[in-house]
């Protein structure tokens, strides 16, 4: 059996997100072909071996170096055809999950979203979604014999080890009609820790007052190696972009560590952090509901509270 | 210019989440039901098209008689006519045959949708449409401006967001800030019930997988205080007993 994996790469490196689809289609079993496209490192995926990758093709066609959903689409049905694989396994990220929307049409596959653990197989093949953003599970059976499976992050655990692998240059036909979409121009923040990726997450709410006093947070960020979120009023009023709001209908996260600070926790935020592991709210209201979801929690003056942390953090990196 | 929304018919976003018969059925029981968020930027952005572009706009749910009340809501919002598919929308490739069939019949220029439903939070159906019809799919889409058949999008990508154009007919799924939510007033809730609102049986039953159960995450524990003077036991607790610093 083979499984291709899509792998995504940002600046020529592979996401790391990408990296838990590769062990996630280790753990499955079988033969694990890793696909990249446009402009990658050759030596980021010839160390793919050692996540889990058997075989790694690269579809390095210049057109490619921008994220074409149709295009993307497109090649990546052609390399599960080329390759034989009956399961496509890619991060649910933002350019993954359309792409495999439209994979599993072109090549008549079942398809599940936000799988968050490895499918169950002893009687057909059973995946685990995360549904109602985060506030339940789904347990559904993939129907057709090929599957698309689109994970959540932290479904699978990176494992390194192996041994580095050669890269195959995959050539797709590509013509014209893949490219009607035209990427125009990218604005993306650079040197930050993208927020769905990030292992800790800092995020600010109502309670910082102003954008002026985002310094603050971004010390505490920094200090932890964290990304940076806010809540929805926040980017509602500009204080913060767009991309930093965490929550429903936000950026969904899923850290090791989240620290909420002056946000009070309306049930529309706890959907997009309810996937952290550890949850820390600072807020000077004793009765913000977020304390109820929290793990650790400290009522009084984030102005106080966020330097002393910051500072306590440092002394024991 | 013909514009098709999608609605989903969905529990609102405060609503609690559990399950009955043996955790294979929502409860419904004392939900609340909405337009999707999602679908509720689209619709708004498409009532907004129709105000400076002219422009029909139709709405489209997939669902049983209990998603008329949404299906009028869309209606009073803005939308001039509706269609349900009256079928239960069992998963994202079954909803997204009865769209594309729909679509295939009356030719809309744009299609625009959430970027995903907030009860299966799939966002597969508007790339799975967009394929079956041979148009370009775009998604999570902020920004929607037309330039004669010319689309201009912004699409949100991790920490930022790309200046996307493409041709129309296209597919998009949307989110905010694409529009501001409409909320219907009295002249819109009056029209929206003599509006048409046809129902049709699906096209297809195919479906690409079949929900068994669901699960509910298990129950936090107690929060732990820690005293605003003492934060150095926060660090300790973080990185001893979580072990995550």
């Amino acid at each position: 059996m083979s499984i291709l994996v899509f792998v995504e790469s940002a600046d020529g490196k592979v996401k790391k997100t990408s990296l838990e689809a590769i062990a996630y289609a280790a753990g499955i079993g079988g033969e694990v072909v890793a696909i990249a496209l446009g402009s990658v490192d050759t030596s980021e995926l010839e160390a793919l071996g050692g996540y889990g990758a058997t075989k790694v093709l690269h579809a390095s066609d210049e057109r490619l170096n921008q994220g074409v959903i149709k295009a993307y689409s497109s090649v990546i049905a052609q390399a599960m055809d080329h390759v034989g694989a009956d399961i496509m396994v890619l991060a649910n990220s933002s350019l993954g999950a359309p792409v495999s929307a439209r994979v599993a049409i072109k090549v008549d596959a079942s398809l599940a979203s936000n799988v968050v653990e490895l499918p169950e197989t002893s009687s057909g093949f059973k995946v685990k979604r995360s549904i109602y953003t985060g506030k339940a599970f789904c347990i559904e059976e993939l129907t057709k014999a090929k599957k698309i499976i689109a994970i959540k992050k932290n479904a699978a655990q990176i494992s390194e080890g192996g041994n580095s692998v050669s890269v195959e240059p995959f050539q797709p036909t590509l013509d014209d009609s893949d490219f009607t979409t035209r990427i125009v121009s990218t604005e993306k923040a650079t040197g930050d820790i993208l927020l769905p990726e990030a292992e800790v997450v800092v995020s600010g709410g109502r309670g910082m007052k102003g954008p002026e006093h985002w310094g603050l947070l971004e010390d505490l960020a920094k200090s932890l190696g964290a990304g940076l979120g806010c809540s929805k009023p926040v980017s509602d009023m500009e204080w913060r972009p767009h991309h930093e709001h965490v929550g429903q209908t936000g950026v969904k996260v899923a850290p090791n560590l989240y620290i909420a600070v002056g946000i009070s926790g309306a049930i529309q935020h706890l959907a997009g952090v309810n996937s952290s592991k550890y949850i820390v709210v600072i807020n000077k209201d004793p009765e913000a509901p977020f304390f109820k979801a929290a793990d650790y929690g400290i009522v009084g003056d984030a102005f106080d509270i966020i330097p002393k942390l910051t500072e306590a953090i440092r002394a024991q990196n | 210019m013909k514009i098709l929304v999608c609605i989903t018919h969905v529990p609102d976003t405060t609503s609690k989440i559990s399950f009955t018969e043996n955790n294979t059925k929502f409860d419904g029981n004392g939900v609340q039901y909405v337009i999707g968020p999602y679908d509720d930027y689209a619709l708004a952005r498409a009532v907004e098209l129709k105000e400076t572009h002219g422009a029909s706009v139709t709405a489209l749910n997939v669902g049983g008689p209990e998603s008329d009340p949404t299906i009028r809501k869309a209606l009073a919002i803005g939308a001039d006519d509706a269609i349900r598919v009256n079928a239960e929308p069992s998963d994202s490739l079954f909803v997204a045959k009865q769209i594309a069939a729909i679509a295939q019949e009356n030719q809309y220029d744009l299609i625009l949708m959430g970027r995903e439903s907030i009860d299966f939070n799939g966002g597969m159906v508007h790339g799975m449409v967009g394929e079956m019809l041979g148009m370009p799919s775009i998604s999570p889409v902020m920004k929607l401006e037309l330039d004669g058949d010319t689309v201009k999008m912004a699409r949100e990508i991790e920490g930022g967001k790309e200046q996307v154009e493409s041709q129309l007919p296209l597919v998009a799924g949307c989110q905010e800030p694409i529009a501001e939510w409409r909320i219907p007033n009295m002249r819109g809730i009056m029209s929206a019930r003599t509006k048409p609102l046809a129902v049709v049986e699906p096209s297809s039953d195919e479906q690409g997988s079949q929900l068994q159960s669901f699960e509910l995450p298990p129950e936090k524990g107690e929060v732990k205080m820690i005293d605003a003077e003492n934060v150095g036991e926060l660090v300790d607790l973080l990185k001893n007993d979580a072990k995550v610093l």
